[in-house]
C-alpha cells in the first residue's frame, strides 16, 4: 500500500521568532514501519510530529504523506490519515470531560451518534480508561491524561500515528499496556521519545535528530547500543542494554 | 482572600458537584431553571420584608441535606463572598431612621429592618447559587445554557475557560509563590513586578493557545465545536421543578410564617 | 464591582439580563461569521487567564493597598470588542457561579457594567484613535489611561444607577455618586497603569503575538461615523433622561439626606405602647401589594406612608415573628433530619 508512506525530503522550519528548528530533514517510512525518533532537549523532535499533519508547514522543502503532498489545501484530508499525539497532555485534553475530550474527533468525522459512542468505548478501552468517561480532565492524574490523549487519538482510528514522548507521566502498569498497544497497531507509527526502552522494544527502526538534522538512522538495535552516537546527543543507553 | 484560598475553593465546589446524589443526578436545565425562579422570587419581596423571606432557606437547606454538601462548607463561603450588598446596605439603618416598632424597649428603625431584608436576601441568593454549581457539575450547566437557547459561541468559550481555569491558576500560582518566595516585604508586589509577572503569564498562554488549536485540528476541528445529545428529561426532573414552582407560589403569595405564628400564639394562650 | 442580587429588583435585573443577552447573541453572531478559527480556543484560554491573573494581587504605590486587574480593557485591546465581551461576559458568568461574585440575576449587571463599556465604548472610540498604530509606549499608556477611566467611571455609574432604580438601598444618589466615582477614579488610573504596562511588556518581549492578534479584528476602521454619531446621541437621551429624572425625583440632592441622617425623626409612639408601633411594621413589611414592575427608585417614606392598611391586628407581627422563628427551627431540623437519616444510609 502506498497509501501510508511517509516522506520527508530536504524540509526546513523556522519560527516566526526566527529560531531554527528544523534543517533539512529527510526520511522515508514505508507502510507499517514503527520508528522511534530521539535526540537531546531542543533538537526538533516535537517540531517534526508538528509538520506530521499539517500543524505546521515546512519554511522550504516538501511532506508527502500517502502520496499526498502536504499543503495548505491538503493538510484537512491528511488530518483524517495521521494521528498526532502532542507532548503536553493538558494541550491535547481541551474538552471539559473525558467522554467530550474523546468524542470530539468521531463527532468531527460526521459519525452517527452509535458509532461515536461505540469508537470512544473502544478507545478508552485500549488505555484502560473506561471508568474516567464522566471526569473533567484537570481531576485526572498526569499518567491518566497521558492515556486519555492517546484515546482521543485513537478513537478517530488514524492510519498513521504519531506519538510525542507517549509514556512520559504513566507507570509501570500502563506503560506495558502501552507498549502492547504499540506492537498491536499494524500500521505506521512514529515515536518521539527519550524512553529508549520503549523505542527499542517497539520500533524496529530509528532516527536521531540533532539540531535540526538528521543525525542517524538505522535499526534500533543497532543505533540504540552505539554509546559514542548516543552521548553525542545528550542521550544514555538504554537500560535494558547497559549491562550488557 | 488569598490566591491559595480560591484556588482550593474552587476546586472544592467542583468536586462537589461530581457527587452522585438525588439533586446531583437531576437534569441541568431544570436545576438552573429552578435556581433562577427561586432568586427572581426572592428578589422580587418589597425593600421591607423580613418574615416572609425565612421560609425560603428551606430551599437551600433541602439541596444541601440532599445533596450531602457541608453546610459550613457553604456558610463560610457566604461569608468570604464579595460584601458589595452590605457595604450598600449597611447605610439604610444610618439614613431611614424612622422607628416602626420597639422590642423589649429596644426602638427598632426601618433602616433596621430594610437592611435585615438585605441580608437575608443576600444570604438566600449567594447560597443558593453556590449550590447550584456544587450540586451540577460545570459542563452540565454549559450543556443545560446551550439547550436554553444561549448562543453555542458563548458556551463554548465558557466550557474552554472552566477546562483552562485549573491549568492557569496552577500556573500563576507557581508564578506568584516564586514572587512571594523571592521577593521581601512589599519590594516584589509591586506594579512593576506584577506586569512583568502577567505578561509573562499571557505570553505563555498564547502560546497555549497554539498548541491547543494544533491538538484541535489534529481532531478535524472545523469551526463548531461539536456534542452529542444529552438525556432527556426524566419523571423526576418533572418533579422536582413542580415541586420548586409550588413551593415558591406558595411562600411568596401566602403569608404562612404568621399563619404558623399566630396558630402558635392560639395554642400558647 | 460587583452588584449584588440582593441589592436588585426583580425589573432592573430583568432589563439588564435582557440588555447583555442581546449584546452578547449579537457578538456571537457577528464573531461568528469573521472568526479566525484560531480565536476559539484562544479567547477561551485567555478567559482563563484573565481569571487567574485577578487572583494575583499586587501593592499600589504610595498607598499600601493591594489591587487586581479587572481585565476589560486589555481583553479589548488583544482580541477586539466582539471577542473581548464574550471573554469578559464569560469570565463574570464562572465568577457569579464559583464564587457567587454577584449573583446570577446580578450578571447581567455586571457584564454589562464590566464588558459592555470597555468592549464597545472605551476601546472603539478612545482607546484606537488614541493609541493610533500603537507603535509609541507612550501613547499606549496615555490611551489605556483615558480608556479605563472612562470604562470604569461609565461601570461605577452604573451600578449607582442600577441599586438606586432597584430602590433596596437608602442611599441617595449624591452620596452614592461620591462614593463610587472617585474609588473608581483610583482603580481605573491603577488599571490604566497595568493594562499599558502588560501591552508594552508583550510588545517588547513578542511582538509577533500582537500583531497576529490584531489582525482578525472585527470592529475597527469599518464602523461609519453614523454609527458612532447614532450610539452617542442614544446613550446622552439615555443618561439625560435618567439624570433629569433623578433630578425630580430627589429635588434636594444631597441636603435631603443630610437631614435625613440628623433629624432624629419623631418617637413620640415609643410611649404609647407596642400597638401602632406593630402596625407600622406592618406598613414596613408589607406583602404583595407594593411589589410591582416599575422602577421602585421612589422615596420610600411617601410609599409607606401613601399605603393605608386598613383593619390590621396589631397582633399580625408579633405573629409574623413568632412565626419565623418555627419555621427556621423546622427548616434546620428538617435538613438535620435527611442528614442524619442519610448518614445512617451509607
Ligand atoms: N513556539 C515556538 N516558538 C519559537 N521557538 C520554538 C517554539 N517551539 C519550539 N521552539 C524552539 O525550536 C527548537 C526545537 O524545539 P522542539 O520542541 O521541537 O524540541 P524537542 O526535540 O521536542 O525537545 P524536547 O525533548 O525538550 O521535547 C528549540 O530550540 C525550541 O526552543
Ligand atoms: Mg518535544
Amino acid at each position: 500500500m502506498s497509501h501510508h508512506i511517509i516522506e520527508f525530503e530536504d524540509v526546513f522550519f523556522r519560527y516566526p521568532d526566527g529560531t531554527e528548528a528544523l534543517r533539512g530533514i529527510r526520511f522515508r517510512i514505508i507502510h507499517g514501519e514503527s520508528v522511534g525518533i530521539v535526540g537531546a532537549n531542543g533538537s526538533g523532535k516535537s517540531t517534526l510530529l508538528q509538520q506530521m499533519n499539517g500543524c505546521l508547514l515546512p519554511t522550504s522543502g516538501t511532506v508527502t504523506i500517502g502520496g499526498i503532498s502536504l499543503t495548505r489545501k491538503t493538510r484537512q484530508e491528511i488530518r483524517r490519515k495521521v494521528g498526532v499525539i502532542f507532548q503536553n497532555p493538558d494541550d491535547q485534553l481541551f474538552m471539559p470531560t473525558v467522554f467530550d475530550d474523546v468524542a470530539f474527533g468521531p463527532l468531527n468525522l460526521d459519525l452517527d451518534e452509535a458509532c461515536v459512542r461505540e469508537r470512544v468505548r473502544r478507545a478508552l478501552g485500549t488505555v484502560n480508561g473506561l471508568d474516567l468517561q464522566d471526569k473533567p480532565p484537570h481531576h485526572l492524574s498526569g499518567g491518566q491524561k497521558s492515556s486519555v490523549a492517546i484515546a482521543s487519538v485513537i478513537a478517530m482510528e488514524p492510519d498513521i500515528l504519531a506519538l510525542d514522548e507517549p509514556a512520559a507521566n504513566l507507570d509501570s502498569k500502563s506503560r506495558r499496556a502501552l507498549i502492547l498497544f504499540l506492537k498491536a497497531f499494524k500500521h505506521s507509527k512514529l515515536i518521539a521519545s527519550h524512553d529508549l526502552d520503549l523505542i527499542l522494544e517497539v520500533c524496529e527502526r530509528c532516527i536521531v535528530i540533532g539540531e535540526g538534522r538528521v543525525v542517524a538512522d538505522g535499526p534500533s538495535g543497532e543505533i540504540l547500543s552505539n554509546r559514542t552516537l548516543l552521548e553525542e546527543n545528550s542521550l544514555e543507553l538504554p537500560l535494558s542494554l547497559q549491562r550488557g | 482572600m488569598t490566591f491559595d484560598t480560591h484556588y482550593f475553593d474552587i476546586g472544592r465546589l467542583d468536586r462537589l458537584s461530581y457527587k452522585n446524589t438525588f439533586v446531583h443526578r437531576l437534569d441541568p436545565r431544570v436545576k438552573v431553571i429552578a435556581t433562577m425562579l427561586f432568586l427572581f422570587t426572592v428578589i422580587s419581596f418589597p425593600k421591607y420584608e423580613v418574615v416572609g423571606l425565612v421560609p425560603f432557606f428551606l430551599f437551600p437547606a433541602l439541596l444541601m441535606a440532599i445533596g450531602e454538601i457541608s453546610v459550613r462548607f457553604i456558610l463560610r463561603k457566604v461569608l468570604l463572598v464579595s460584601p458589595f450588598a452590605i457595604l450598600i446596605g449597611v447605610f439604610n439603618p444610618l439614613l431611614d431612621t424612622q422607628t416602626i416598632a420597639v422590642i423589649s424597649g429596644i426602638p427598632i428603625s426601618a433602616g433596621v429592618v430594610s437592611f435585615l431584608s438585605i441580608l437575608l436576601k443576600f444570604a438566600l441568593t449567594v447560597s443558593t447559587a453556590l449550590l447550584l454549581i456544587a450540586t451540577t457539575s460545570f459542563p452540565g450547566v454549559c450543556h443545560a445554557l446551550r439547550r436554553l437557547g444561549l448562543p453555542s459561541l458563548f458556551v463554548s468559550q465558557l466550557l474552554f475557560l472552566y477546562r483552562y481555569i485549573f491549568v492557569l491558576m496552577e500556573e500563576a500560582m507557581r508564578i506568584t509563590r516564586a514572587r512571594d518566595m523571592r521577593s521581601f516585604g512589599t519590594r516584589g508586589s509591586g506594579i512593576r513586578v506584577f506586569v512583568r509577572l502577567i505578561g509573562t503569564l499571557f505570553v505563555k498562554t498564547v502560546d497555549r493557545a497554539e498548541r491547543i488549536y494544533y491538538a484541535m485540528l489534529s481532531r478535524g476541528f472545523k469551526g463548531d465545536i461539536p456534542s452529542l445529545g444529552r438525556t432527556g428529561i426524566k419523571a423526576a426532573d418533572l418533579t422536582y421543578l413542580t415541586a420548586t414552582v409550588a413551593f415558591l407560589a406558595v411562600f411568596r403569595f401566602y403569608r404562612v410564617t404568621e399563619g404558623i405564628g399566630r396558630l402558635a400564639q392560639g395554642l400558647m394562650q | 464591582m460587583h452588584m449584588a442580587d440582593a441589592l436588585l429588583s426583580p425589573a432592573v435585573g430583568t432589563a439588564l439580563w435582557a440588555g447583555t443577552a442581546a449584546v452578547t447573541g449579537y457578538a456571537s453572531k457577528r464573531l461568528k461569521r469573521e472568526i479566525d478559527d484560531r480565536m476559539i480556543p484562544l479567547m477561551g484560554v485567555l478567559g482563563a487567564f484573565i481569571f487567574a491573573a485577578q487572583m494575583i494581587n499586587f501593592t499600589i504605590p504610595g498607598t499600601g493597598s493591594s489591587g487586581h486587574l479587572a481585565g476589560g480593557m486589555i481583553l479589548a485591546i488583544l482580541l477586539g470588542s466582539h471577542a473581548a465581551f464574550l471573554v469578559m461576559a464569560s469570565v463574570l458568568t464562572v465568577q457569579a457561579l464559583f464564587f457567587a461574585d454577584g449573583g446570577l440575576l446580578a450578571v447581567g449587571c455586571n457584564i454589562w457594567n464590566m464588558g459592555f463599556y470597555a468592549c464597545f465604548l472605551a476601546y472603539p472610540f478612545i482607546y484606537k484613535p488614541l493609541a493610533g498604530s500603537g507603535q509609541k509606549p507612550a501613547r499606549i499608556l496615555v490611551a489605556s489611561l483615558v480608556s479605563a477611566v472612562v470604562a470604569l467611571q461609565l461601570g461605577a455609574f452604573s451600578v449607582v444607577l442600577e441599586t438606586l432604580l432597584s430602590g433596596k438601598s437608602e442611599l441617595p444618589f449624591n452620596t452614592f455618586v461620591l462614593l463610587m466615582q472617585p474609588t473608581h477614579l483610583a482603580i481605573g488610573i491603577v488599571e490604566g497603569f497595568v493594562t499599558a504596562g502588560i501591552i508594552n511588556y508583550v510588545r517588547s518581549a513578542r511582538p509577533e503575538l500582537l500583531e497576529c492578534m490584531t489582525m482578525p479584528r472585527p470592529l475597527g476602521a469599518s464602523v461609519s461615523l453614523r454609527k458612532i454619531l447614532a450610539m452617542f446621541v442614544v446613550l446622552a437621551v439615555i443618561t439625560g433622561g435618567v439624570l433629569s429624572w433623578f433630578a425630580s425625583t430627589h429635588p434636594d440632592g444631597l441636603e435631603w439626606s443630610i437631614e435625613k441622617v440628623t433629624g432624629k425623626g419623631e418617637l413620640p409612639e415609643m410611649a404609647q405602647g407596642i400597638a401602632p408601633v406593630l402596625r407600622r411594621i406592618q406598613e414596613k413589611t408589607a406583602f404583595l401589594p407594593d411589589y410591582n414592575f416599575k422602577p421602585a427608585g421612589n422615596e420610600p417614606k411617601k410609599e409607606a406612608a401613601a399605603q393605608a392598611w386598613p383593619g390590621i391586628e396589631a397582633g399580625t407581627s408579633a405573629a409574623g415573628i413568632i412565626g419565623a422563628a418555627i419555621v427556621l427551627g423546622l427548616i434546620l431540623l428538617i435538613g438535620a433530619g435527611i442528614r442524619s437519616f442519610r448518614g445512617r444510609d451509607t
